[in-house]
C-alpha cells in the first residue's frame, strides 16, 4: 500500500460480523478466536453460532452451511445483532444461506477460489451472484484464499488437506486486519494448543499473517475500530451457557459441603455439561455417562439417596424420557436438578436450534399431580448463577428443580466477570446427622416449609425405605387411604408454593407502569431488552419485564402486571407462558408474539411487533 | 462368618421391618425375604450399610419389609438406582431386587449396562417365568408355546436364560437358587456379598397364583434330585438321587450327563467345578443346561470394578490437574482485568 492511500479508519460504535462457511470449515472455531480477541481487547461481545445437526452434510450444499455470528461493541452489546456488518463466506452456499442477514452497504468477504461452476450449481447459485450486481450494493472482497492458503504453508512440511484446513485462519487474519485487532492472542493459543505439534502451531501462525498481510496490501478502503466497553472493573474470562451451568453446580456442591453426582447422556445441544463434568473428576465431580436417558436421571435419584448434590443433564426429547423418574423424585422428595437446553421440537425437531418449548413439558409433563420448580436462565453467562440457585432451592426445599436454558445460551459466549464465591449465597440442606433425632420420620416436615429432613443413606439409626408408592403422611409408610392421598398432594404442592419466599421479586425495566408491558422469560432477554431500549430512545413508552422463576412465580407478579393496560409475552414458541400467566392471572390483557423458526428474535422485528401492539 | 468386636451381632429378626408381608401365602419371595435376612445377619456389615432397592412387581415389595434404608423405584430401573447410590457411597452394600418382568423386559438395557461395568451390586432376579403383579401375563422368561392371559394360544416367543443373557452381559458372578432351599440360598447370598462386582443371582421362584407348577420337578415328588445339581468350586459335578450322575465335557466340548458306571465312567471323569476360570465358555453352558436345572455359584471372577476404577481415575487425574479447588479453574486459561 503507497502512503498516500492510506485507508478511512472509522470508529463504530457496534458492529455485527458472521463467518459462514460448510459445516467442516471450522466456523465455529473462527468465530470463537475472534470473540476471545475482542474480549481481551476490551469490547463487549454477544455470539450465537448457527450449525446444522449433521456433523457434515453434503458439502457445498446450503444445507451444510455452518455459521458463527459475533457482535462486538463498546457498550449494551446483549443480542449477536439482527444483521451482519462483514460477512465471510467460505463458499457459494454460505453466501447464498446468508445474504439476506448482511445489511446493505456492508462487506462481504468471499473465497473467489471456492466460485467454480461446479459449487455454484451446488449451492444452486445460478447466475454467479458475484456477477450479479451484487457489487452495488455491498463492499466485495473477492479473495483467492485457497490458493493463497497453499501457496502460504507450501514450504511447510504438511500434506494438502491439512494446509487447506488453515483456510479459515487466512480468513481470519482478513478479518483482524479490517478491525485492527491483534494477532497475538490467537498466536498464543495455536502455541499453547499445538504444544506437541509445533508445525502445526506454525501452520496456523502462517496463514493468519497471510490473511493479514493480504488484507493490508489489497488497497482496502475502509476499516473500523470498536472502542473498548465501560466493564464493571475485574478479572474477566470468556464463558459459554453450558460450561456456566456446569460451573454453577460445581459452585453450589462447594457451598453446600456435598460432592456433586451428574448422570446423563449425551444429547445436543446439552452433551457439553456432561463433557464438562466428566472432565472434573479433578475437582471430585462423580460425572457418569448413562446407558440411556432414563438411567441417566434414575441413577441420580440414587446419588441423591446417598447424599450427593444429583443433577442430570438433558434436551426436550431426553426430557420426555426422564419424566417417569423426575416424578420419582416428586414422590421421594429428593433433591434433583434437571438442566434442560431446549431445541426445537416436537420429537427430533431441530436438534441444533433454539426454541423455547419445553415450558410445559417441564411444568406439567408428567402423571398425577406433580409440581416441581421451574427456573429459567436468560443469558449465557447468568447460567451460571441459575443453576447455582436451581442447585440452592432442590437442596434446600427437598424438591426436583427443572432449569431451562436453551441452544442459543448453551452455545453462545460471553465476557464473564469471574465470581467471588464468597458473595454467593449459603446453601444449607436439611441434612440429619446421626444422633441428632431419636426417631426419623421420614415425611414429618420441618415446622413452617414442607420440607421433609434428609438422611442420608449409611447414617445410623434413621434407616428408612421410600417408594413411589402414597405415603403415609409423616411416617412414609405405604398407604392408600384416600385423605392421607389428598393431605400428601397438597403437602407436596405447598412446598413448592413455599419456595416463592426465596425468590427475589420481579423486576420492571422502565416506568412501573404504564400502557404497555413487554413480558420474556429465558434466552429472549437480549433482543427484548435492546428492542426496549431503542423504542424508548424513539421516544415510545413501555417496560419490561423479564422471568427467571416460572414456578413458582415471584410473588409481585400479579401487582407487577397490574400496573399496565396491555401486556405483550413476546417467546420462541406458540405462546406456552402466555397461556401460563393468562390461567395463572386471568383478570389482564394479554398478548403474544411469537416466532418459531428455530433462530433467535430479532430486534426489528421485535420492535414492530411491540409498536403494532401499542397501535391497536 | 467370624464377627471381630466391632462387628455387630444380628438375627435375622434385626432386618424385619415390622410391615406387614402382603405377599400371596405360598408365594415363593417369602422364604426368600428369610433367606436374606438371615444372610444379611450373618454378613457382619452394620445396618445402617445395606440399601435395597427394587423396580416394581411383585418381588419388588421386597425393601418395605426390609429393616434397612431402600427405594422402592419405578419399573425396570433399579439397577440404575443402585448404581448411582454404589457411584456416590461404595461404602455401601447395594441390593438390587427385581423378577424376570422388570430385570430383563422393561429393564433389560440397564441390566445388561450394569453388569457389563460390572458395579458392585447384588441383583437377585426372582423369575416365576410369569408377571404376578398385573395378574397373569407371559414375561421374558416364559417357555415358549405356554398359555397365559396375552398368550391364549400359547406364546411364539423364545424364553431369556437369564444366566445366559448376565454371562453374555460379561458377568464376573452368576449363581442360582430356588426358593424352597433356604440353606442354598443363604450360601450363595453370603458368597454374593463378599464377590467384588455385580453378582447375579437367579431365584427360581414360584407364583402360587398364576405359575403354581413351574418348579414342581425340581421342588416336588421322589425323583427331584434327579432333575437338579448343585456345583460348588473344586468339587466334582455329581448328582441325582443316588449320586449316579455326572457331567463330562463330550469330544466337542459340550456337556453331557453321564451314568456312572456306564462305559466305564468314574467319578474321576466327571468335570471339577472351576468358578473363577476367566474363559466363561462351561459357566455359560452350565448356566444354559435345561437338564439338570444347575444351582450354586456357577461363575465368579474377580475384575476391577467400574466404582474401583472411578475412584482410581478420580485420584490418578487429581494429582496431575492443573486445578485443585473451584477458583483455580474459574481463574485457568485466557482471563482479563478491567480496571
Amino acid at each position: 500500500m503507497s502512503d498516500n492511500q492510506k485507508p478511512i479508519v472509522e470508529e463504530r460504535e457496534h458492529v455485527v460480523i458472521k463467518f459462514a462457511g460448510d459445516s467442516g470449515d471450522g466456523m465455529q472455531f473462527t468465530g470463537i478466536r475472534f470473540s476471545e480477541t475482542s474480549a481481551m481487547m476490551g469490547n463487549e461481545v454477544s455470539t450465537f453460532p448457527d450449525y446444522p445437526a449433521e456433523i457434515r452434510a453434503p458439502k457445498g450444499t446450503v444445507g451444510g452451511v455452518s455459521g458463527f455470528q459475533i457482535h462486538i461493541g463498546s457498550s449494551d452489546v446483549i443480542t449477536p445483532g439482527d444483521e451482519a456488518d462483514v460477512l465471510v463466506a467460505l463458499n457459494p452456499a454460505a453466501l447464498k444461506a446468508n445474504l439476506r442477514w448482511v445489511k446493505k452497504g456492508g462487506t462481504i468477504i468471499v473465497d473467489i477460489d471456492t466460485f467454480t461452476p461446479q459449487n455454484l450449481g451446488k449451492a444452486g447459485c445460478k447466475p454467479n451472484p458475484l456477477h450479479n450486481g451484487l457489487s452495488r450494493e455491498y463492499q466485495i472482497i473477492e479473495a483467492p484464499i485457497t490458493s493463497l492458503t497453499k501457496e502460504a504453508v507450501k514450504d511447510l512440511n504438511v500434506d494438502h488437506s491439512t494446509a487447506l484446513q488453515s483456510r479459515n485462519m487466512f480468513a481470519l487474519g482478513i478479518v483482524y486486519w479490517l478491525f485492527h485487532r491483534d494477532l497475538k492472542f490467537t498466536e498464543e493459543f495455536f502455541e499453547k494448543k499445538f504444544k506437541n505439534k509445533p508445525e502445526i502451531a506454525e501452520l496456523n501462525k502462517r496463514v493468519l499473517n497471510a490473511g493479514y498481510n493480504y488484507a493490508m496490501n489489497i488497497q482496502l478502503s475502509r476499516t473500523y475500530i470498536v472502542k473498548q466497553a465501560k466493564l464493571a472493573p475485574g478479572k474477566y474470562r470468556y464463558i459459554n451457557g453450558n460450561v456456566a451451568t456446569a460451573w454453577g453446580l460445581l459452585a453450589a456442591a462447594e457451598k453446600s459441603g456435598l460432592q456433586l453426582f451428574l448422570g446423563s447422556y449425551p444429547i445436543t445441544p446439552a452433551s457439553e455439561i456432561l463433557q464438562e463434568m466428566e472432565a472434573r473428576r479433578d475437582l471430585d465431580v462423580i460425572a457418569f455417562q448413562a446407558e440411556d436417558e432414563i438411567a441417566g436421571i434414575v441413577s441420580t435419584v440414587g446419588a441423591a439417596f446417598a447424599g450427593k448434590l444429583a443433577a442430570t443433564s438433558t434436551s426436550g426429547p431426553g426430557l420426555a424420557l426422564k419424566s417417569e423418574a423426575l416424578n420419582l423424585a416428586v414422590m421421594l422428595e429428593l433433591p434433583l436438578v434437571v438442566i434442560d437446553v431446549q431445541r426445537g421440537g416436537p420429537s427430533t425437531g431441530l436438534p441444533t436450534k433454539p426454541e423455547q418449548s419445553d415450558l410445559f413439558q417441564a411444568l406439567w409433563g408428567r402423571n398425577g399431580e406433580s409440581p416441581i420448580v421451574v427456573i429459567a436462565a436468560s443469558t449465557s453467562d447468568n447460567c451460571f448463577y441459575y443453576a447455582y440457585l436451581s442447585a440452592k432451592i432442590a437442596l434446600e426445599h427437598m424438591t426436583p428443580v427443572v432449569l431451562l436454558t436453551d441452544g442459543y445460551l448453551a452455545n453462545g459466549s460471553k465476557p464473564w466477570k469471574i465470581p467471588n464465591l464468597n458473595d454467593l449465597p449459603e446453601i444449607k440442606p436439611p441434612i440429619v446427622k446421626a444422633g441428632e433425632l431419636k426417631e426419623y420420620l421420614p415425611y414429618e416436615r420441618i415446622d413452617g416449609t414442607f420440607v421433609r429432613r434428609w438422611a442420608i443413606a449409611g447414617t445410623p439409626g434413621y434407616e428408612h425405605v421410600i417408594g413411589g408408592l402414597e405415603k403415609e403422611a409423616v411416617t412414609g409408610h405405604v398407604s392408600y387411604d384416600p385423605e392421607n392421598h389428598e393431605r400428601m398432594v397438597l403437602e407436596r404442592e405447598n412446598k413448592v408454593k413455599e419456595v416463592q419466599k426465596d425468590i427475589p421479586p420481579l423486576e420492571v425495566d422502565g416506568d412501573p407502569e404504564g400502557e404497555l408491558l413487554i413480558v420474556g422469560w429465558g434466552s429472549s432477554f437480549g433482543h427484548i431488552y435492546t428492542a426496549v431500549h431503542e423504542l424508548r430512545k424513539e421516544g415510545y413508552k413501555i417496560s419490561h419485564a423479564h422471568f427467571h422463576f416460572i414456578n413458582p412465580l415471584p410473588a409481585n407478579t400479579e401487582q407487577v402486571l397490574s400496573k399496565f393496560k396491555k401486556i405483550l409475552v413476546a417467546e420462541m414458541n406458540r405462546g406456552q407462558f402466555f397461556r401460563y400467566l393468562r390461567s395463572e392471572y386471568p383478570q389482564f390483557d394479554y398478548r403474544k408474539y411469537n416466532k418459531v423458526q428455530g433462530i433467535p428474535f430479532t430486534v426489528s422485528e421485535l420492535k414492530e411487533a411491540i409498536k403494532k401492539n401499542l397501535e391497536e | 462368618m467370624a464377627a471381630t468386636d466391632n462387628t455387630p451381632k444380628y438375627t435375622f429378626k434385626d432386618f424385619h421391618s415390622g410391615q406387614q408381608v402382603r405377599w400371596c401365602p405360598g408365594c415363593g419371595d417369602i422364604g426368600i425375604l428369610r433367606a436374606v435376612q438371615t444372610a444379611f445377619a450373618q454378613m457382619g456389615i452394620p445396618k445402617e450399610k445395606f440399601v435395597v432397592v427394587s423396580g416394581i412387581g411383585c418381588s419388588s415389595r421386597f425393601p418395605y419389609y426390609m429393616a434397612t434404608y431402600g427405594i422402592h423405584g419405578i419399573h425396570g430401573r433399579a439397577g440404575a438406582l443402585a448404581t448411582g447410590i454404589k457411584l456416590a457411597n461404595p461404602d455401601l452394600s447395594v441390593w438390587q431386587i427385581t423378577g424376570d418382568g422388570d430385570a430383563l423386559a422393561i429393564g433389560g438395557n440397564h441390566f445388561i449396562h450394569e453388569i457389563r461395568r460390572n458395579i458392585d451390586v447384588n441383583i437377585l432376579l426372582f423369575n416365576n417365568e410369569i408377571y404376578g403383579l398385573t395378574k397373569g401375563q407371559y414375561s421374558p422368561t416364559t417357555p415358549k408355546g405356554f398359555k397365559t392371559k396375552t398368550s391364549p394360544y400359547g406364546t411364539i416367543e423364545d424364553p431369556f436364560n437369564p444366566g445366559e443373557l448376565a454371562i453374555g452381559s460379561g458377568a464376573t458372578f452368576f449363581a442360582r437358587s430356588i426358593f424352597a432351599n433356604m440353606n442354598l440360598s443363604v450360601e450363595i447370598l453370603l458368597e454374593a456379598q463378599k464377590h467384588k462386582g455385580t453378582s447375579v443371582v437367579e431365584f427360581l421362584q414360584t407364583c402360587v397364583i398364576f405359575n403354581k407348577h413351574a418348579y414342581d420337578h425340581l421342588i416336588k415328588g421322589p425323583d427331584k434330585e434327579n432333575n437338579y445339581i448343585i456345583v460348588r468350586h473344586g468339587e466334582p459335578m455329581i448328582f441325582g438321587k443316588n449320586k449316579d450322575m455326572g457331567l463330562i465335557l463330550d469330544e466337542k466340548s459340550r456337556i453331557k450327563v453321564v451314568k456312572i458306571g456306564e462305559n466305564g465312567i468314574t467319578e474321576k471323569d466327571l468335570l471339577v467345578h472351576d468358578a473363577h476360570d476367566p474363559d466363561p465358555m462351561i459357566h455359560y453352558q452350565l448356566a444354559a443346561l435345561e437338564h439338570p436345572v444347575v444351582f450354586g455359584v456357577i461363575r465368579s471372577v474377580r475384575k476391577e470394578t467400574y466404582e474401583e476404577a472411578l475412584y482410581r481415575q478420580m485420584k490418578e487425574v487429581k494429582e496431575k490437574s492443573s486445578y485443585h479447588n473451584l477458583e483455580e479453574l474459574l481463574n485457568s486459561g485466557n482471563t482479563w482485568e478491567v480496571k
